[in-house]
């Protein structure tokens, strides 16, 4: 059951289901729940449906869903389904609780801000590879930029402001820090966010089945490796 | 391969209607900035209105064609040239093997739209034939043409092939034919301002009053840093009434969120999945093709909507595309398959 849950319309084709107020355990096993059943169930007319931080929101097709000898609309067609499966959602899904190791080759030209995130913390390099590496961090959600991982769980010791002015271009997998949030940069992009490492893992492939090497509800760890790994493992996935 | 591109203008992509089913992954929509303009050039060359175009912006490109087609160009006026001779937009032409095809510079509007009959032959990926930009996949090599670049089509619908027919012969000797009809769903607006019909955001109520009836009182101008992510609009600043730190969560094409510098965004086809910004409100659907014809400095008013007659007028465009489908077949005395 889910209690207090809140619909409003995104738009002409879309509602957002707000299943809590912050960011928390509790709220992101509702999202997930939540969003399991869609998956499992979708509705004629739905188009898909996008795991939030406190919210899910479901993308539909109003024209499929229209019935002009009704006054029901779209929207409210729309909310009758969904509120029936908030009624009879189960309390969660027993589902495979995945843990993705993601190997990060720390510092040098991979991590060119290392050292800031040191200094900024007062600790040594070698400190801030073994923090951030010997936590375990949550998915939230995927968004932002294809495969990137909104991550949860990152150890305070670690919070460093983001650059005072963003750089062009930041290469795909690269490992950030950015104000309490750490990251990896699943595609290249503009970014301000300090980069400590990078990744040789691909976090986006453009294919059907698993586009996003991650999902909401993911746990993921930092491997350290080094500059050899990086190039053996670079070399076996390209 | 059919298509050699000679030159290809400022920005041209292939485009359908857009990837869906993705945006858990972190994958933008994409598709057509002008849905509208997409499907009506895909239904005047007798294609579905799912198959692949060309989008083309601001400066147009120059094609050779290497075999006899049926195309058609809607959306933006950009004054269309075969071998040097003006055609007409919004009809169904035939051009032949040989024939080049000159867009120039858009004198209405921002996006004209290029159908062939069959449509551009490029790989699905992920169920879309769009380009996605920013990471670099879908389309034509994930990327804008380029000179050199040519592209093929899908095997034409038997109606296709008889509007092929029916204007081959029409054209005698000449390069090319078309229809002496055209439709007029033109989304570009050629008066003073564009006027947009948008439906209130969830953080509405949360902008000052002054705020909320500058933003449907006043006019706002599109900033030449506006493209296929977001229309950044400059005009009276809205403000909230307090602040208000919101948690990031999806949003959809049309939402129109104002940052802290209180100067709104409109949310277009390669959008984020996710944003954090207050939503002041949506574009209402059939309104976003007005938005991507839209030019930087040009003029723009909104007019509040509610979500049942956005919904309603949604559903009425597509009566009118299924009756414009209709009254051509039977116009051009085709009886064959629907």
């Amino acid at each position: 059951m889910l209690p207090n849950h809140e619909f409003s319309p995104l738009g002409d084709s879309g509602v957002i289901v707000k299943l809590g107020d912050v960011i928390d355990q509790t709220t992101h096993e509702k999202v997930v729940t939540f969003s399991e059943y869609l998956q499992k169930h979708p509705f004629p007319g739905m188009v898909e449906f996008v795991p939030g931080f406190t919210t899910v929101t479901v993308y539909y097709d109003p024209i499929l869903l229209s019935d002009p000898s009704s006054d029901v609309i779209p929207y409210e067609r729309v909310l009758a389904i969904l509120k029936k499966m908030a009624e009879h959602l189960p309390e969660s899904y027993a589902r495979e609780a995945r843990l993705v190791e993601i190997p990060v080759c720390y510092g040098g030209s991979f991590g060119p801000d290392l050292e800031v995130v040191a200094k900024h913390n007062g600790i040594s390099s070698e400190e801030v590879i073994t923090i951030h590496s010997s936590r375990e961090y949550l998915v939230y959600m995927i968004g932002f930029a294809p495969g990137f991982p909104y991550l949860g769980g990152m150890d305070e010791r670690l919070s460093t402001p983001r650059r005072s002015s963003p750089r062009l271009s930041i290469p795909m997998g690269s490992v950030g820090i950015g104000g309490s949030q750490t990251g990896i940069y699943s595609i290249e992009s503009p970014g301000g966010w300090q980069i400590i490492g990078r990744t040789p893992q691909s976090l986006f492939q453009p294919d059907e089945h698993s586009p996003s090497l991650l999902r909401s509800g993911d746990k993921i760890r930092f491997h350290p490796i080094s500059e050899g790994e990086y190039d053996e493992r670079k070399k076996v996935s390209s | 391969m059919s298509i050699e591109v000679i030159s290809p203008g400022l920005s041209t992509t292939v485009q359908d209607r857009g990837r869906y089913g993705y945006q858990q992954h972190g994958v933008n929509v994409g598709g057509a900035m002008d849905d509208l303009a997409l499907q009506m050039a895909n239904l005047l060359v007798g294609n579905r209105s799912t198959d692949a175009v060309l989008e083309i912006t601001i400066k147009g490109p120059t094609l050779l064609f290497q075999k006899d087609m049926v195309i058609a160009i809607c959306g933006g006026e950009f004054s269309p040239m075969i071998d040097d001779q003006p055609v007409l937009s919004n009809r169904p032409i035939w051009i032949k093997t040989g024939s080049v095809l000159k867009l120039g510079h858009a004198k209405h509007g921002c996006r004209a739209y290029l159908a062939v009959a069959g449509g551009v032959d490029v790989p699905l990926v992920m169920g879309s034939r769009s380009t996605n930009l920013r990471a670099g996949f879908g389309g034509f090599k994930g990327r804008v043409l380029k000179s050199g670049d040519t592209l093929g089509h899908h095997k034409q619908s038997p109606y296709s092939l008889f509007l092929a027919q029916h204007l081959k012969n029409q054209a005698g000797t000449s390069p090319y034919s078309h229809m002496n009809w055209f439709v007029s769903a033109n989304s570009y607006s050629t008066t003073q301002e564009a006027v947009v019909r948008v439906i209130r955001g969830d953080q509405y109520d949360d902008f000052t009053e002054e705020s909320r009836h500058s933003f449907f009182q006043q006019s706002f101008q599109v900033s030449p840093r506006s493209d296929r992510m977001g229309y950044r609009l400059t005009g009276p600043t809205l403000t909230l009434s307090s602040p208000n730190e919101l948690i990031s969560a999806a949003v959809t094409s049309g939402t129109i969120q104002v940052p802290p510098d209180g100067q709104p965004i409109i949310l277009m086809a390669d959008r984020q999945t996710i944003g954090g910004y207050p939503k002041i409100g949506y574009v209402a659907s059939v309104d976003l093709s007005v938005v991507a014809q839209l030019r930087p400095g040009e003029s723009v008013r909104f007019v509040e909507i509610s979500l049942r007659d956005a919904q309603t007028a949604l559903y009425e465009r597509k009566i009118l595309l299924k009756q414009i489908k209709l009254g051509m077949e039977m116009n051009v005395g085709w009886r064959g398959e629907r």
